[in-house]
Formats: C-alpha cells, structure tokens, sequence
C-alpha cells in the first residue's frame, strides 16, 4: 500500500468533512499557536534583558564599593583608607585575571544649566577615558577626553543624549538635531566644554517606534503634548539613565569639585566606586579573591570595601524567563492535548460512521496493518495542517497579545519553537489515532460488511 | 485438481452453552470456469459458506484449498493478500465508496497489491468496458441507477483478474428487469470462462447456473449437477 495514496485518502476525508475538521483542528491550532508565541513572548523578554545587560556593560563588570567597616574592625575605622587612585594602580600591578580598570569620582545632586536650561543629572562622573569602553559607550560626535585631558585637569565633558536634549532641546522637538560641540555648559557654576557626545542609546523596540512615529504625518498628535516622563519601564531606564551621562576627566573631578568642598585644602582623595572587567567570565571567583587580596592589601586589611556584580541580576532574570517559558509551555502543551482528544474523539466517530467501508476494503484485501496506517495517517494529517494552521495563526497571536498589553520587548518567534510547536502536533496527532486506528484495524470484515 | 476443494468443513459457534453448527461437515469440489449457484433460506448457513470460501472467515474444522494452496493456519495477511489477487466479490448492497468515483472505485483493489497508478487506470478503464460502463468512469456511485452501481461493483470484482468471484444476493437490491441483466452480465463473464459463485435464497435466480447447491441447516441439501443430471455431453 503506497504512502502517497493513504496520505492523500487521508486528505480526501477530511475535505470531505470540512466543518467538522476545522473544528477538530482549532484546538491543535490554538495549541500550537499558543505555543509559538509564548516562546515569543519569552524570547522578547530575553531579548529586552540581553539588551539591557549589554548597555549597562555586561556580566564580567564588577564593581568596588565603599561599605561601612564591619564589626569586627570598628576600633579600626578611623585608619580605613576607602578607595583611591592607588587601588587601581595596585589592581593593574598585582591582579592578573583583572582586565580594565575605571575609576571613578560621582557627584549627584548637580546642576548642569546652559542660558537658562537647566538638567539635573543622576550624576556627574568624573573618570578616565577607559569608561567609554567600560560601560560600551559609543561616541558618535566629536572624542572622548584623553589622558592629557586628563592629566592637565582640562574643564571638557562628555555628554549623553539626554543631557543634550535637556540643554539644547530634543530633535523631535526642535526638528533637527543640535550637535553641541565647542559649546559650554555649567557644571555647578564651573564651565565645561563640551568636545564629545555619545550616540543615543534605545532599545530595539523603541528604536523601531521611533522610527515608525516618525514616518507618521505632521499633526496626527492627540490632545496636548505631555511628557512621559524618563524610561517607560525597567529596561527603558537603564538606557534613559545612559544617554544622561555627563563624563569629565578624574583630575578634573577631584581638583575642582574636592577642593572646594573639603573641610582642608587637601582635596579628599577617595574614590566613589571603581570599576573593573574580569579577563574570563568563567573564573569569576577566582578573579574577585585576587582583587580582595590586593585590595585587602592596600586597604591596611581593612575591609571596608564590598564587590558588586551583574551575577544576582541576571541569575533573577534567568529564573524568572524559565518560569515564564515553563508555565507558559504547560498551558500550551495542555491546549495541544485537548486538541489532541478532540482528534481521538472524531476519529473514532468516523470509523464509527465508515465500519462499512473498512469491512469492504478487507474483503477486497486490506490488510490489518493497511487500515490502521490509514486511520493513523488521517489522524495525523489533522494534526499536521492544523499545526501548519497554528504556526501561521501564531502570528496573528503575538500581534493580538502586543496590541492588548504593549511590551517594551518585541516578542520574537524563533524558528526553533515553530519546529518544536510542529513536531509535537505531529506527535499529538500519532497518539490520538492510535487507538482509533487500532479499533478500526481489529474489526471483523463480515461484521464491518452487515453493520447498518 | 479442483479450482476450490473443500473437505469436511465445519463452523460452530457457542452461545453461551449452546453449540450452533452452522455449517456442518460439508464437502464440495468447485472447478475452474464453472457457474454455480448457493440457495437455501436465510440461516441455512450459505453466508458463512461462502465467507469460507472467499477467505473472510476459517473454519473451525476441516480443510479448505484455494487454486492449489492448502489455507490452514494461514495468517490474517496471507488471507488478504488471498482475498486481494484470487477473489472477487459483489455484494447486495454495491458496497461503492461515495466519495470515490466510478474509476478510483474499481482502482481500489490494486491499490492494495500496489499495481502503478497508470497500469491501474488502464484496468480499470477495461474492466468498466467489460461490464459497458465505460462511459461512467468519473460519476460518483450515488449519481448511478442500482443497476449500474452494481455493474461497477462487478468490474471491481473483476479487476484484479481473480481465479473465483462470489456474487451475495447481488440482484437483491435491484427491480426485476435489472436484475435479469445483472444475471445476463454473469452468464457472459461465465461464457468467458469466469469461474463465479451466486449466492441467493431465490430459486428463480439459481435456475440460471448450470450447477445448484441448496445449503440447509449447514448441510448441503441437494445438488443439480448437469454432469451427474446428464444435461452436459462434455
């Protein structure tokens, strides 16, 4: 008995029934499209995350901070040094498995003003020029400042596009863009320079819709134009909080904002934080006990200092994006077995209807195992069109599901989950004819033939 | 030898205690080429003769041989492949799929010994003729008269070229006048040397064959034999 032939037998019957089919098929199609975008949800949701993790500077970046000194050393806190400039040199010296090193002066609760505009940055940062390539800055205008720079204390900044927004106004608002080089701002009544500008940093997403909003016509606004304040979400926040970058050299940090603030003359050599990348993801333990050794070393063994990495956040993102692809898949998959009993249920009604037929093909020579192929192949060419239904149905799902609660990630349906979505239809479908094709194989050919 | 040699064939069946012999200790020889009819009452036992005949069931004693081959203990394919490539059967009731044509009605039994789809339609096409339907070939059975549906029957009977064909009741279902051509069609295949085998409780129709078995209570009643009758020279 030829494949081709039982396979297009199959197909014969259910063109035969279409109504009914169809409606056999809805489930394995709300199975399999349910399936598919869920694993499109998820991978969005990974996607938006990876995005995230790679602008904030990735998993190797660990970062030094000054913590409190611990019990134990209390009677040593007055000697604790904090974080300085010779931490970093000790670090580039001692710690091989350390890569790069930034250090790093902040100063918050700043004012930056420009001609009447003013900009409140998280922070002002004062650093070397190895934080472009620390937090994957990109400078898109102008250059970073140099060690020169750097070294001779130079009054020059490097801005963000939010500051620059703030400062010069947004190009969506002013319609072109202002690239602010060679002009100065106000930092703290201290006039800067600027001579770089980073470029702006979005999401996929956001730079998808901003590229759509701008190929909207002029005038299609509704109602008055209102701010929607910094960052939509979680994600969007920390590329908000990116493009508000405003860097200026170390000396510079430390020479004209720690002498005036310190209580002495000498300015006040500590560091915020300092910053480094481990050579190899994989050794991550072993690199931070080299740098606690170091540090422990210039810190007069004073542990007034605590690591701080990526790890924590991204293993809670990891769970959380396994918790959803699991209950996610077992919903999905539950929805595949129902459509799979409902495939069981129409099979055995139709043998029902057809026991004549089957007692015919016997008599003239059907063998037992050509009739249960038969059953099985249509049940399993159900399943196989309403899987290839589904996974066409799967787009118009992840549309609907974006369209009632927007994300800040795009789900993405990957090609993976449509085969994974596929097969298991497939499977779904051999299983639910099984027992159909085996009552039907198993029928007596005189009993088939006189059934009314 | 003998085309169908069957040798102190039984059937019983048990309700609950009860034994039902519905066939009982039956001896026949039928030759290649002859026209023969089974007639008994309905419950004589003739169905399930014939369901031995044609492979659909074994008996529960005694030995039956088809065109030289012993079918004892044969396995349920074996006894498909038998019924696939020897046997042809028409039916009271045509037994057409609906959702077939005429054509991929009578295609269906090469479909099971695998013939190539065109040396298929080439039989069927002339087994159509052979029975003067050839015109039919792409009507659906419900769009046929009983009597053409029962010719199309008869060409898928035939279109494996079987050595034995079993007819039940095939003029059944059918008004008188079909009917007698139905038996005519018969009689030609017979002339042609068909070896076919008519099953009716009605005498009118077995007085056609040349050779009547009458089956009753399981036991083979009377026969007409036109050699033992004296009725053929050869």
């Amino acid at each position: 008995m030829n494949l081709w032939i039982t396979i297009s037998i199959g197909f014969k019957e259910i063109w035969a029934h279409k109504f009914r089919s169809l409606l056999t098929m809805l489930g394995i199609i709300l199975g399999v499209s349910s399936l598919v975008a869920m694993s499109a949800l998820v991978k969005g949701m990974e996607n938006g995350m990876r995005e995230a993790l790679i602008a904030i500077g990735g998993l190797e970046k660990v970062r030094v901070e000054a913590q409190e000194v611990p019990a134990y050393q209390e009677h040593l806190a007055d000697q604790a040094v904090g974080c300085t400039i010779n931490d970093v040199y000790a670090l580039q010296h001692s710690a091989p498995l350390v890569k790069l090193i930034t250090p790093e002066i902040d100063l918050y609760r700043t004012t930056v003003s420009r001609q009447g505009k003013y900009f409140n940055p998280f922070v002002v940062a004062g650093t070397w020029p190895s934080a472009v390539e620390m937090n994957q800055h990109v400078v898109q205008y102008g250059r970073m400042f140099n060690d020169i720079d750097d070294s001779n204390a130079r009054s020059v900044c490097v801005i963000g596009t939010a500051t620059r927004d703030a400062l010069f106004g947004a190009p969506d608002d002013i319609g072109h863009e202002i690239i602010p080089l060679g002009d100065r701002i106000n930092i703290n009544g201290q006039l800067f320079t600027i001579i770089g500008m980073f470029k702006h940093y979005e999401s996929e997403q956001a730079r998808l819709e901003r590229e759509l909003e701008k190929n909207q016509p002029a005038g299609t606004s509704k109602g008055s134009a209102r701010s929607r304040g910094h960052g939509h979400s979680s994600g969007g926040f920390v590329f908000w909080l990116k493009n508000a970058t405003i860097y200026i050299p170390l000396n510079t940090m430390w020479i004209k904002f720690r002498t005036a603030t310190g209580t002495n003359n000498i300015p006040d050599p500590r560091l915020s934080s300092l910053t480094f990348k481990i050579a190899d993801i994989n050794r991550m333990d072993t690199a931070l006990q080299q740098a606690h050794n170091v540090l422990m070393h210039t810190h007069n063994q004073i542990e007034d200092f605590a690591f701080r990495t990526m790890e924590n956040w991204s293993e809670n993102i990891t769970a959380a994006i396994k918790n959803a692809r699991l209950s996610g898949g077992i919903i999905a998959a539950i929805s595949l077995v129902v459509g799979g009993i409902g495939i069981m249920n129409i099979m055995f009604a139709s043998i029902t209807e057809r026991i004549r037929e089957i007692g015919l093909r016997k008599a003239i020579g059907a063998t037992t195992f050509s009739i249960f192929i038969q059953i099985l192949v249509e049940s399993v060419v159900i399943a196989v069109i309403g899987g290839l239904a589904g996974l066409l149905n799967s787009y118009g799902l992840v549309k609907l599901l974006t369209a009632l609660s927007p994300t800040n990630n795009a789900p993405q349906i990957t090609f993976v989950a449509m085969l994974v979505a596929f097969a298991f239809s497939a499977g779904v479908g051999v299983v639910a004819g099984l027992l159909p094709a085996l009552k039907a194989a198993r029928l007596d050919p005189i009993e088939a033939l006189r059934y009314e | 030898m003998a085309l169908v040699e069957l040798r102190n064939i039984s059937k019983i069946y048990y309700v609950g205690d009860e034994e039902i012999r519905a066939l009982d200790d039956i001896t026949l020889d039928i030759q290649s080429g002859e026209f023969i009819s089974i007639i008994g009452p309905s419950g004589s036992g003739k169905s399930t003769l014939m369901h031995i005949l044609g492979c659909l069931d074994s008996p529960t004693k005694g030995t039956i041989q088809l065109d030289g081959t012993l079918l004892h203990n044969a396995s349920p394919a074996q006894l498909a492949a038998f019924r696939n490539r020897k046997i042809g059967f028409v039916f009271q009731f045509f037994n057409l799929l609906p959702k077939l044509n005429v054509l991929q009605n009578i295609e269906l039994p090469m479909v099971y010994s695998s013939v190539p789809a065109r040396e298929r339609k080439e039989r069927a096409l002339n087994a159509l003729k052979m029975v003067g339907m050839d015109n039919r070939a792409k009507h659906r059975p419900l769009q046929l008269s009983g009597g053409q549906q029962q010719r199309a029957a008869i060409a898928r009977a035939l279109v494996n070229n079987p050595r034995i064909v079993f007819a039940d009741e095939p003029t059944g279902n059918l008004d008188s006048r079909t009917g007698e051509a139905i038996l005519d069609l018969f009689l030609q295949l017979s002339r042609e040397g068909r070896t076919i085998v008519l099953v009716t409780h009605d005498p009118e129709i077995a007085a056609v064959t040349p050779r009547r078995i009458e089956i009753r209570d399981g036991k083979i009643a009377k026969t007409l034999d036109p050699k033992l009758a004296g009725l053929e020279t050869k």
